[in-house]
């Protein structure tokens, strides 16, 4: 089948960008959206144009580096990543229009390229249970009730990603900031932490630039791995409780 | 934002209650309104509990209105390059309307007051004193009532979304079936009070209140 | 299972190994036989907690004042970064991801192994140990490996503080499964995702070190080039992957945990970045590189759909227990409807020809079962170049035996995922599955202590050669990675720190000059040939040579042709390249080409290896080394040692040092499944 891409081309953070349209032929539906991409780029090599620029890495779905803004839908029209994407979501002769994320929390690096450095800055600010290696006690000292230990699991799901924030009208991450702060707040291990944790990771969410949560749910809609909702009102949730009761 | 938004919602519900004694006609509704007005009294002067009433309003209007702004601030500054295509999939209509939604709102409230409360303004050009009487002659007139009954759709549709996002910003949701029982009561306090409200209006213009 | 000897033996089980085969010659220079210096010595079970105890200290505040660079956050740099944050060392971390979150390592599905014992099925140290080195075909270090299954424990613990979310029983303590054919089960897991949640864990407790400000994180790194200055491993030059520039950062030691080379092959389960670039350019700074022919094939992978195919999906393992395989008898039959095709019609070639073990035979019989039925055209699915390579993996009895909603509840997750790939459902047609290059077992030479043969250079996790042998048990790679990082290397880098701080290196050192100038020169190179092919081209045609001769089956003669094919093709590659873009901005081109460049170097040697390599080992079936009828044929008469690789110069041959094993706490055994 053929299509037809307008895809966003930006050579360097500084420099304003625009949209491009290419055509790419000849494309199989067990291609995968970014093997498309990768056909285009053959193509643009081929003719002495720069490749379009984009991230990816493991392609199959769990490292989270890859995420395009596909026909104003965060990862494209299915539930899953970019990379698991397939061109047989698609119908000979689409117009496909991708961009990248789209936040200033997430400044366009180059093309489709863009930085997520501020989640790594959110997880820094209190993402962890803090044990230095070696002072761990034997694993079975505390059960974990199992329900929780599922809960916990399924938040722990997320893989950073960014397309909640990508989907978000608001810009917000606290899709991805509620997924931390219920995997950690629902184990047992988790909860000496738990009060500054979530005050602490609150605060650089927003000093990040982030958008603040008006509970549109575009997020979880647009999230591959699921992350229910529930997740961001356990954040508020916990931070109400860490707000009264002090840290 | 979200106790604010709870407390409107509180007074509106109680606010539609007493639209409601209407129906109970002229006496009833009259009763209830100086009721209002001398509630509490001797220890409280008249109108005070209305004024403690007024003055929690005012604050949480601020207070509402100040986070709703500063929320479209920072929602503006997050995205500052804006989609070519977007498209939505999670979200309700009324969610993403919330903010130009509260605007009709407020634009609604402005004129209310003008109307009932602080000018009197009677379209039919009848007495303005009887508040029973004012209601009516009001809502006799069709573009009155039109007008009450957009403002009521602009208010189900803000509270539709905003029951259920004031219970998820107070963290009462951290569950799948809290989450949709939440959202049961969007519906709910939705239709109730947007419904309440126009059966006056509705039912005037109808003739069957006079 | 063989008794286990007496763990405190220490007399060698096993005679030195004798060659009498010389397939590399004239490809290879034969170099001084090589010992580790650093062997630990005593009973097995005692040598690690000696080790921890006669390695030099460093004082609390001297920590401070050495740096460590450590290229890679997987597992083992992840795992490392924050240990030595923790101890209060300053600490570089690189890696060439946006975030160190996102190293490979996150890809790992089934599990780890640890020697708890919990289900009190007889597990102990000792036979994980044992499973290990038996599994890697007794061609590991028994001390390193021994270490390994000691520290295990150590390794659950420490994640479960730190919020992994393993699975749990009702009772709400940890599960168990038991995985790869071995009878205990040890095997702890968090759904399909192990790898991300031991990969969250590290890299929160790294983050957590750089907010303590002991931790610098360098994302969007990519190490070109080892700083080695008066013979000491002293800082790399890095490619700011965004600006373009090119960076020299000093420090007092190096640490590569920049994990596996599976790419040479181009298509395999690893991330489209995985390189050996590290590694590589450590190896021709004078880092040996050990048995680098050593690759994992997992049979198991969703099959090549077509030529324009980036990278090939694992499908978990535990599919063998319940689907059978197999092709159509008949040629004629392959591109039929397999559920036209009758009984009579069908091989189940595994049951046919290991009627004990059938389906569950070990990853390298299952795979090369599979490319030889496909070799002999009775392959299915599409073509690709001519060939059919899949089999079906048939769960129709499974489903008409348990119902279709028992397979779900077991396999929903990897039927939906097979599904999302092929547009398939395998619930009503067969999946087709077809073997892909997994892991690498070969890597950088090291000693007990991790070390190199640079001194100051040390080498963790997937990147080094240590702890798999030939072949690597299910479940174990992600035990080592997080037992170097968390527990081996900070014990035993500091032996090496006691005698540091070193003198303060300029940044006009002559060898920084030199690395620096090396790798500016090359993205010059690349940039202005300005020739034809891309560099994916390149990469390609290269992964096909490496597969064809390189792969699950070789021969003397495929061998050498592979080698005279890669020579050719890498000349053709510095010439004829075309890389376009900038030097001093994010070029997705240029970086490919640096990696493809040193996946050219690495194939050649990995080819020779393997010529030198006359028997069948782990997971390398050597045509010239079976039995009467087909088997793998061990030769530990001549084979058990380590091969362990020197560079020697641009155009000139390599140089083999062999390092003998030797084994005193166990016995050698060939394999058998029939
Ligand atoms: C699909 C799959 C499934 C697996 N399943 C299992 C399993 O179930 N159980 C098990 O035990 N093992 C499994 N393995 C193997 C195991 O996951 C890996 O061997 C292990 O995680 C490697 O860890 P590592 O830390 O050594 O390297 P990696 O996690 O690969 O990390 C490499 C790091 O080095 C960095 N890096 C590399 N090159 C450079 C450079 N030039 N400059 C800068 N940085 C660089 C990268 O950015 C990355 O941070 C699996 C592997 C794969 C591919
Ligand atoms: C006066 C003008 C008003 C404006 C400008 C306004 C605006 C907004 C905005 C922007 C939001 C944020 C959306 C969100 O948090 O989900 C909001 C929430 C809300 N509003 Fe209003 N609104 C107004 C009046 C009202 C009135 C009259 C009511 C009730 C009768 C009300 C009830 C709510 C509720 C319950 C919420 C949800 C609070 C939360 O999510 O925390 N609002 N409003
Ligand atoms: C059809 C719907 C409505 C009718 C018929 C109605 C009618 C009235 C009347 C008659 C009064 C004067 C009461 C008195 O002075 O005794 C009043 C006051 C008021 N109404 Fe409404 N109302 C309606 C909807 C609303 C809504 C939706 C809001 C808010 C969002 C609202 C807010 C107010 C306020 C703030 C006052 C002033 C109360 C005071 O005196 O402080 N009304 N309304
Ligand atoms: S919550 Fe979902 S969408 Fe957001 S970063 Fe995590 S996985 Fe991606
Ligand atoms: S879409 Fe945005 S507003 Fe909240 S619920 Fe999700 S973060
Ligand atoms: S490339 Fe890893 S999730 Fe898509």
């Amino acid at each position: 089948m053929k299509v037809t891409l307008k895809i966003w081309r930006q050579p360097d953070a500084a420099s304003p960008g625009a949209m491009h349209t290419y055509e790419v032929d000849k494309v199989s539906e067990d291609m995968s959206f970014l093997e498309m991409l990768d056909v285009l780029n053959e193509q643009l090599n081929a003719q002495g144009e720069d490749p379009v620029a984009f991230d990816s890495d493991c392609r199959e779905g769990i490292c989270g580096m890859c995420g395009l803004m596909i026909n104003g839908q965060a990862h494209g029209p299915e539930v899953t990543t970019t990379c698991q994407l397939h061109m047989r979501s698609f119908k000979d002769g689409d117009e496909i229009v991708v961009e990248p994320w789209r936040s200033d929390a997430f400044p366009v690096l180059k093309d489709l390229v863009v930085d997520r450095g501020a989640l790594d800055r959110i997880i820094q600010a209190g993402g962890f249970i803090s044990v230095n290696t070696g002072s761990a006690p034997e694993a079975h000292s505390v059960p974990v009730p199992r329900d929780d230990a599922v809960r916990a699991f399924s938040a722990a799901a997320c893989i950073g990603c960014g397309a909640c924030v990508a989907a978000c009208p608001n810009g917000s991450a606290s899709l991805f900031l509620g997924a931390k702060i219920t995997h950690l707040g629902e184990l047992p291990q988790g909860q000496p932490e738990r009060h500054s944790r979530v005050v602490d990771m609150v605060a650089q969410h927003d000093h990040e630039g982030f958008g603040g949560c008006t509970n549109i749910g575009e997020c979880t809609a647009a999230c591959p791995k699921e992350i229910p909702l529930d997740v961001i009102s356990q954040l508020n949730r916990d931070l109400r409780t860490a707000l009264v009761h002090g840290r | 934002m979200a106790v604010s938004g709870l407390l409107f919602i509180a007074f509106v519900l109680m606010h539609m209650y007493g639209n409601l004694k209407a129906f109970g006609g002229h006496d009833s509704y009259n009763t209830y309104a100086e009721h209002l007005r001398t509630f509490g009294e001797p220890i409280l002067p008249r109108e005070g509990l209305l004024w403690i009433l007024r003055l929690g309003l005012i604050v949480a209007l601020i207070a509402h209105v100040a986070s709703a702004l500063a929320l479209w601030h920072r929602a503006g500054t997050a995205r500052s390059t804006k989609y070519v295509a977007k498209k939505n999939l999670g979200s309700s209509f009324s969610s993403r309307t919330m903010r130009w939604g509260g605007i009709t709102l407020l634009l609604f409230v402005v004129w209310h007051l003008l109307h009932f409360t602080i000018v009197k303004i009677n379209p039919a050009g009848g007495a303005t004193n009887d508040p029973y009487n004012l209601l009516v002659d009001s809502f006799q007139e069709w573009w009155m009532t039109i007008l009450y009954l957009v403002a009521m759709a602009a208010l189900g549709l803000h509270l539709h979304h905003g029951t259920w996002s004031s219970l998820q910003t107070l963290g009462w949701t951290s569950s799948a079936a809290a989450r949709t029982r939440a959202k049961v009561a969007g519906w709910v306090v939705a239709i109730v009070i947007a419904g309440g409200f126009s059966l006056v209006p509705l039912f005037v213009l109808f003739g069957v209140i006079d | 299972m063989a008794s286990p000897i007496d763990p405190s033996h220490s007399t060698p089980t096993n005679e030195p190994p004798v060659q009498v085969s010389d397939d590399a010659q004239g490809y290879y220079v034969p170099g001084e036989p090589l010992v580790d210096p650093r062997t630990p010595t005593g009973p097995i079970k005692d040598r690690w907690t000696t080790r921890k105890f006669e390695n030099r200290l460093v004082n609390p505040a001297n920590r401070r004042k050495l740096s460590i660079i450590i290229v890679g956050t997987g597992l083992a740099g992840g795992a490392a970064a924050a240990t030595l944050g923790e101890a209060g060392y300053n600490v570089k971390s690189f890696c060439y991801q946006d975030s160190p979150r996102r190293a490979h390592s996150i890809a790992a599905q089934g599990g780890i192994n640890a020697a708890k014992n919990y289900k009190e099925d007889g597990d102990s140290t000792h036979r994980l140990f044992y499973d290990t080195v038996k599994g890697g075909d007794y061609r590991s270090r028994e001390s390193n490996v021994y270490r390994l299954a000691e520290v295990s424990a150590n390794i659950i613990d420490q994640c479960v503080a730190q919020g992994v979310p393993f699975a749990r029983e009702y009772g709400g303590l940890l599960d168990n499964r038991s995985f790869g054919g071995v009878q205990v089960s040890r095997t702890f897991y968090a759904r399909g995702q192990t790898g991300q949640q031991l990969l969250i864990g590290a890299y929160q407790a790294m983050e957590r070190q750089v907010a303590a400000g002991t931790v610098t994180e360098y994302t969007r790194h990519e190490m070109l080039e080892l700083i080695v200055a008066d013979g000491r491993a002293r800082g790399i030059i890095a490619r700011n992957m965004v600006t373009g520039e090119i960076e020299t950062h000093l420090a007092d030691v190096v640490v590569l945990a920049s994990g596996g080379y599976g790419n040479v092959f181009y298509l395999s389960t690893n991330a489209m970045g995985s390189n050996v670039t590290a590694t590589w350019r450590a190896h021709r700074k004078g880092a040996y590189f050990a048995n680098p022919c050593y690759t994992q094939i997992h049979p198991t992978c969703i099959p090549v759909s077509g030529s324009h195919q980036s990278k090939l999906t694992l499908m978990s393992e535990s599919l063998r227990n319940d689907g059978r395989i197999w092709v159509p008898k008949k040629k004629a039959d392959c591109d039929k409807d397999p559920r036209q095709i009758p009984e009579q019609d069908r091989d189940y070639y595994l049951e046919r020809i290991y009627p004990s073990f059938g389906n569950l035979v070990p990853r390298d019989i299952a795979s090369r079962g599979a490319k030889n039925v496909c070799d002999e055209g009775r392959g299915v699915g599409p073509e690709v170049d001519g060939v059919r390579r899949g089999v079906y993996l048939d769960f129709a009895d499974s489903i008409a035996r348990l119902g279709e909603d028992a397979v779900r509840e077991k396999y929903g997750n990897l039927f939906d995922m097979y599904k999302q790939i092929t547009g398939e459902n395998p619930y009503e047609v067969p999946m087709r599955i077809y073997p892909a290059v997994h892991y690498t077992m070969g890597g950088l030479w090291v000693d007990y202590d991790l070390q190199s043969s640079i001194p100051g250079l040390f080498v963790t996790g997937e990147a080094n050669f240590s702890d798999h042998g030939a072949n690597r048990l299910g479940a174990s790679a992600l035990m080592q990675g997080l037992a170097d990082g968390y527990f081996v290397l900070p014990n035993t880098i500091r032996e090496y720190l006691a005698d540091g701080p070193f003198d303060a290196l300029d940044e006009s050192h002559p060898a920084v000059a030199e690395a620096k100038k090396s790798v500016e020169d090359r993205v010059q190179h690349f940039l202005s040939t300005n020739g034809t092919r891309s560099v994916d081209s390149y990469h390609r045609e290269l992964g096909n040579i490496m597969w064809e001769y390189c792969g699950m089956e070789r021969t003397e003669d495929g061998l050498k042709k592979a080698i005279d094919l890669i020579r050719g093709l890498r000349e053709d590659f510095w010439r004829n390249v075309k890389v376009l873009g900038t030097a001093d901005s994010l070029n997705q081109s240029l970086e490919k080409a640096g990696r493809v460049a040193d996946f050219f170097e690495l194939g050649e040697l990995m080819c020779i290896d393997a010529l030198n390599r006359r028997e069948s080992c782990g997971g390398h079936f050597r045509a010239e080394s079976q039995t009467e009828d087909g088997e793998a044929l061990r030769h530990d008469d001549q084979f058990a040692y380590v091969a362990a690789w020197e560079f020697g110069g641009d155009g000139a041959q390599p140089v083999l040092h062999k390092e003998d094993l030797v084994y005193t706490a166990i016995e050698m055994k060939q394999r058998s499944y029939k």
